[in-house]
């Protein structure tokens, strides 16, 4: 069998059983991310509480194992998470697979399970599949930060997105 | 499925001796040749002879260094003119057909950008290619034809993967002007029938341009046989550096055809408002050459010659039988392309039922075995066929069993990761 600790029973369950992939009904936003050298596709959508933070997040699209076990725990981490802290995470995995913050309890008590795919700072080629959610997820929120304390903007701004989300599903 | 005499010939590799990286890396399972071949030292001692013993600015240098390192580009020309049949009545190797390039994309983005002005290339005119090309003969056209207002035919495959004679007669008619076709497929490993489209091409008054990238390192091609006006190819893929490429084209067609590049070593003579163009080859090479490329690609040919490019060929394709009768005996893989291992030259691809390619590429790559996964540089294809990436085992001569059936044993810990036993 292979050795090397990525592939593991706890990833492959992600990647095979997500618990967050599936349509959403009425979200605040979705946003719609491809990782065009391998065909990964995904729409990661949010829908925020009255208190702004994030109270439900799922994702629909194909890819790689990498890519969905990547935003299967990504999901799990993001509930009740105000956007900010949503993007201070996004930034802290992407260092992290990158290479760039290797302190596994920093990584494991801010990323939760997400730290097990910090091995991916070894395989160039696969960066991309990995953090595929989380770019999503960050162009997402900042794309509608100036206006995320107003909700009705927000799902104004976000109607071509949804149309999109109809199509893909 | 082989028989078990030819199971015994492909059982060991004699050859892997001769590659310093299989001969000191037992290991590695190198299974992308279509890619990359690997080099044998004859290779690598001719690239150090070079720069050792006749390292010096070759063509303009009036001493014995300049002059020795010119003349060991003109013996690499003739020896490759020979190698693919490119000789005149009485079988001298025709060496200023063979134009230099960096590799065979660029050489394809030579004819590309030249030929257009030889054919007169403008609206209502066709470009013909093939829906199984690599990027390499697919993106230069597509913007030739932008720039001209040509049009851009594809000729598709039928459900076997082949270019039908009837699919050659309706696609490349009157108004065809230019066709390029790939000789070898790099995702199917399928061979086209290059001497019946360049037939065609001709009766319509077209020129014919062939990809050779998958098809020379592997196949004995013989330029009169197979009719076409140019080649590509690339050292690379063939046991030479990278960083070399070959343009082959008839002497009258590289005449007529304007310079590519321009600046030193490409002209004869150059006053304040023009310049006279060098002769072909040099009319298309400027700046500096990779001279010691070129000699060290000499090398390789010799190397293929010594071994002999029929033997190699026909063991290359019991190892491409042996490979796809082997994955086809998974009954979670599923071939791309056609289930006679005897028609793959060189590549062999194939997905697993489930996992994504780049998931079981990784997973090999733990298991020290090397393949391809993605669209390989042919994405029309791969949309064309309703796939969105696939795996590609592709091998040389120098692989043997043993490398195929490390390659299965991966294949089945892939599945036992996602699926268990």
């Amino acid at each position: 069998m292979a050795t090397n600790p990525l592939y593991n029973a706890q990833f492959i369950d992600h990647a095979q059983h997500p618990d967050y992939k599936y349509q959403m009904d009425d979200p605040t936003m979705s946003h719609e991310g491809i990782n065009p050298s391998c065909g990964d596709e995904l729409t990661f959508s949010v829908r925020l509480a009255d208190d702004g933070t994030i109270e439900e997040a799922a994702f629909v699209g194909s890819g790689c194992a990498i890519s969905q076990a990547s935003a299967d725990m990504m999901s799990d981490l993001m509930v009740d998470k105000t956007p900010a802290q949503a993007i201070e995470l996004c930034e802290l995995f992407k260092r992290m697979i990158r290479g760039e913050e290797t302190d596994v309890d920093l990584l494991e008590e801010q990323l939760d399970e997400a730290a097990m795919l910090r091995d991916i700072a070894h395989m160039p080629a696969r960066v991309k599949c990995a953090e595929l959610a989380w770019r999503t997820l960050q162009e997402m929120l900042e794309a509608h930060g100036a206006t995320r304390e107003v909700s009705a903007t927000v799902h104004a701004a976000c109607d071509h997105d949804h149309a999109h989300d109809g199509e893909d599903a | 499925m082989l028989t078990a005499e030819q199971l015994v010939r492909i059982e060991q590799s004699p050859y892997k001796a001769d590659f310093p990286l299989l001969a000191k890396n037992p290991e590695i399972i190198f299974l992308d040749s279509a890619a990359t071949s690997q080099r044998p030292e004859a290779v690598l001692a001719a690239e150090r002879t070079f720069y050792e013993t006749m390292n010096a600015n070759p063509l303009r240098g009036l001493y014995r260094l300049s002059v020795e390192a010119t003349a060991s580009i003109e013996e690499a020309r003739k020896h490759i003119a020979a190698f693919i049949g490119a000789v005149d009545a009485q079988g001298k190797p025709q060496g200023s057909e063979i134009v230099f390039t960096r590799n065979a994309s660029e050489s394809l983005n030579l004819a590309a950008r030249t030929l257009p002005q030889v054919v007169d290339l403008g609206p209502g005119d066709d470009v013909v290619i093939s829906i199984m090309e690599h990027h390499s003969n697919i993106i230069p056209w597509q913007q030739v034809c932008a720039a001209t207002g040509a049009n851009l035919v594809y000729l598709r495959l039928n459900d076997d993967y082949q270019i039908t004679p009837e699919e050659i007669e309706a696609k490349i008619g009157p108004a065809a002007k230019i066709v390029s076709v790939t000789h070898v497929s790099n995702v199917l490993g399928v061979e086209n029938d290059i001497a019946a489209i360049a037939a065609r091409a001709h009766e319509m008054g077209a020129l014919m341009v062939v990809d050779g990238a998958q098809s020379v390192p592997h196949l004995a091609v013989d330029v009169r046989e197979l009719g076409c006006d140019l080649l590509a190819f690339s050292a690379h893929k063939m046991g030479g550096p990278m960083g070399i490429g070959v343009l082959w084209g008839k002497a009258e067609l590289l005449d007529a055809m304007p310079p590519f590049l321009t600046g030193g070593e490409m002209i004869d003579s150059v006053t304040e408002t023009g310049a006279v163009w060098a002769p072909v080859p040099q009319k298309f090479e400027a700046g500096t050459q990779d001279a010691a490329g070129s000699y060290a690609f000499d090398a390789a040919l010799t190397y293929l010659e010594s071994l002999g490019m029929p033997a190699l060929e026909e063991r290359e394709r019991l190892l491409a039988t042996y490979l796809t009768d082997e994955l086809q005996a998974l009954g979670f893989v599923k071939i791309v392309g056609p289930v006679d291992g005897s028609r793959h030259v060189g590549a062999v691809s194939f997905t697993v039922d489930g996992i994504h390619p780049h998931d079981v590429a990784s997973i090999l790559d733990m298991s020290n075995v090397c393949i391809r996964a993605g669209h390989h540089c042919a994405q029309p294809l791969l949309a064309y066929l309703g796939e969105s990436s696939t795996c590609r085992a592709s091998v040389a001569f120098y692989n043997d069993k043993s490398d195929i059936d490390a390659l299965v044993e991966g294949l089945k810990t892939v599945w036992q990761v996602f699926n268990g036993n």
